[in-house]
């Protein structure tokens, strides 16, 4: 997921790839997710590429996500001031070097916050994943559901773990922002 | 297997996209009218109100649509509140809808400088009068493109009221696709169906965003 995330980001800066990605973008956040995973899932089989429900589960939220996030970091990597830029031209470092040590660490940090809301997100989304029967939480619920018809008490339970998760994912995703990000700035 | 030609099966799709549409307005119009009522709460002086709608954002925001809806649909049925699709849909997208959007304009609220509500308390303004005369007329410039950009995400978010069989965009997708085998196409239409739907939204927000920007840096 990372690595895709890193690779799309970067791609904002090459001019060649930079109208793909803005249509790529524009058309995954314009649609719901829930036809994207139909779309990976049940459409992309006619193309002759079959995936299993894991695959197409996975496949469709790091496109998602990719989509999300490479709107977010780019909007970090614009915010790096211009001159952070030519101080590091003027200490002759190679465009790698400066998008690596100079741009990429400053533009994680400022964009932290946002990217591990959308983090959370798209965990929250990962329920609709049930629907193409990848036994996720959400699955696992409706087949307790249809065991038991107690609707009320499991779809709560389900409800509560979610819950419980999204509380967990923030707490760490900002502990490691803390840690991570600004021990390496330091 | 039916034959269906690439018409019927935009046509079809398109006349499921009404519901789609009018579930969307539905959601936004009440979310927003349960949400100016959470907002109020939220930033009002009473502790135990602004816990409360804190805790019902947290609650909402921090479990899936999906699941709100199932509670609603089937566990609601289970004490007493036997809900069609239609109605469950719109009562779990509005409540979607409040929290999240009290939260953006909590924000736009909290954004207007603090010397403002300092002042017109010194005008001896009451609380709904510093409100209405005060600060909504300011948060409202800041809140109006966030808004806008919200009301993509509830448009998306309607796709997932097709799990409980409510027979919109999404679902009438996935029952033509059933019947013609063809998922590639059929989702594909969809696809560019909800695209149409949202991305002149997306522009609106960003322009005004751009505009609101404009406006106040001058």
């Amino acid at each position: 997921m990372w690595s895709v995330l890193g690779a799309v980001s970067r791609a904002w800066k090459l001019p060649g790839l930079r109208q793909f990605y803005t249509g790529y973008v524009e058309l995954i956040r314009n649609t719901p997710f829930i036809v994207q995973l139909f779309f990976v899932f049940f459409g992309l089989p006619s193309l002759g590429i079959k995936l299993n429900e894991w695959q197409a589960a996975t496949l469709a939220m790091v496109i998602n996500l990719g989509a999300y996030s490479t709107e977010i970091i780019r909007s970090g990597i614009e915010a790096v001031p211009k001159g952070q830029i030519e101080a590091a031209l003027a200490l002759a470092m190679s465009r790698s070097q400066i998008f690596f040590h100079v741009v990429l660490r400053q533009a994680l940090m400022k964009v932290w916050p946002a990217l591990s809301s959308q983090i959370v997100i798209v965990m929250l989304g990962s329920s609709v994943c049930s629907q193409i029967s990848a036994e996720e939480l959400t699955f696992g619920a409706n087949f307790i559901q249809s065991r038991t018809f107690r609707a009320l008490e499991v779809y709560l339970l389900a409800a509560l773990i979610y819950f419980l998760l999204a509380l967990v994912l923030r707490q760490v995703l900002s502990a490691f922002g803390r840690f991570v990000l600004q021990r390496r700035s330091a | 297997m039916n034959h269906f030609t690439i018409w019927d099966m935009v046509r079809n799709l398109l006349l499921a996209a009404r519901w789609t549409v009018l579930l969307s307005l539905i959601a936004f119009g009440c979310g927003g009218v349960v949400g100016v009522g959470l907002l109020l709460m939220r930033t009002s002086k009473s502790r135990v109100l602004r816990n409360f709608t804190k805790a019902y954002i947290e609650v909402f925001q921090g479990t899936p649509l999906l699941m709100q809806l199932f509670l609603l649909f089937f566990g609601g049925a289970l004490i007493g509140f036997d809900l069609s699709p239609w109605g469950a849909a719109a009562v779990a997208l509005t409540l979607f809808t409040s929290a999240y959007i009290t939260e953006i304009w909590r924000g736009s609220v909290e954004a207007v400088s603090r010397g403002q509500w300092e002042a017109s308390s010194s005008l001896a303004m009451s609380y709904f009068q510093q409100m209405r005369y005060v600060i909504l007329p300011q948060a409202w410039r800041i809140a109006i493109a966030p808004t806008v950009g919200f009301s993509v995400q509830v448009v998306k978010a309607t796709a997932v009221t097709s799990i409980i069989g409510f027979v919109e965009l999404t679902k009438a997708g996935s029952i033509i696709s059933n019947a013609t085998f063809s998922p590639f196409t059929v989702y594909g239409f969809v696809a560019v169906i909800y695209f149409c739907l949202c991305f002149p939204l997306s522009l609106a927000a960003r322009k005004l965003e751009r505009r609101m920007n404009a406006a106040r840096t001058n």
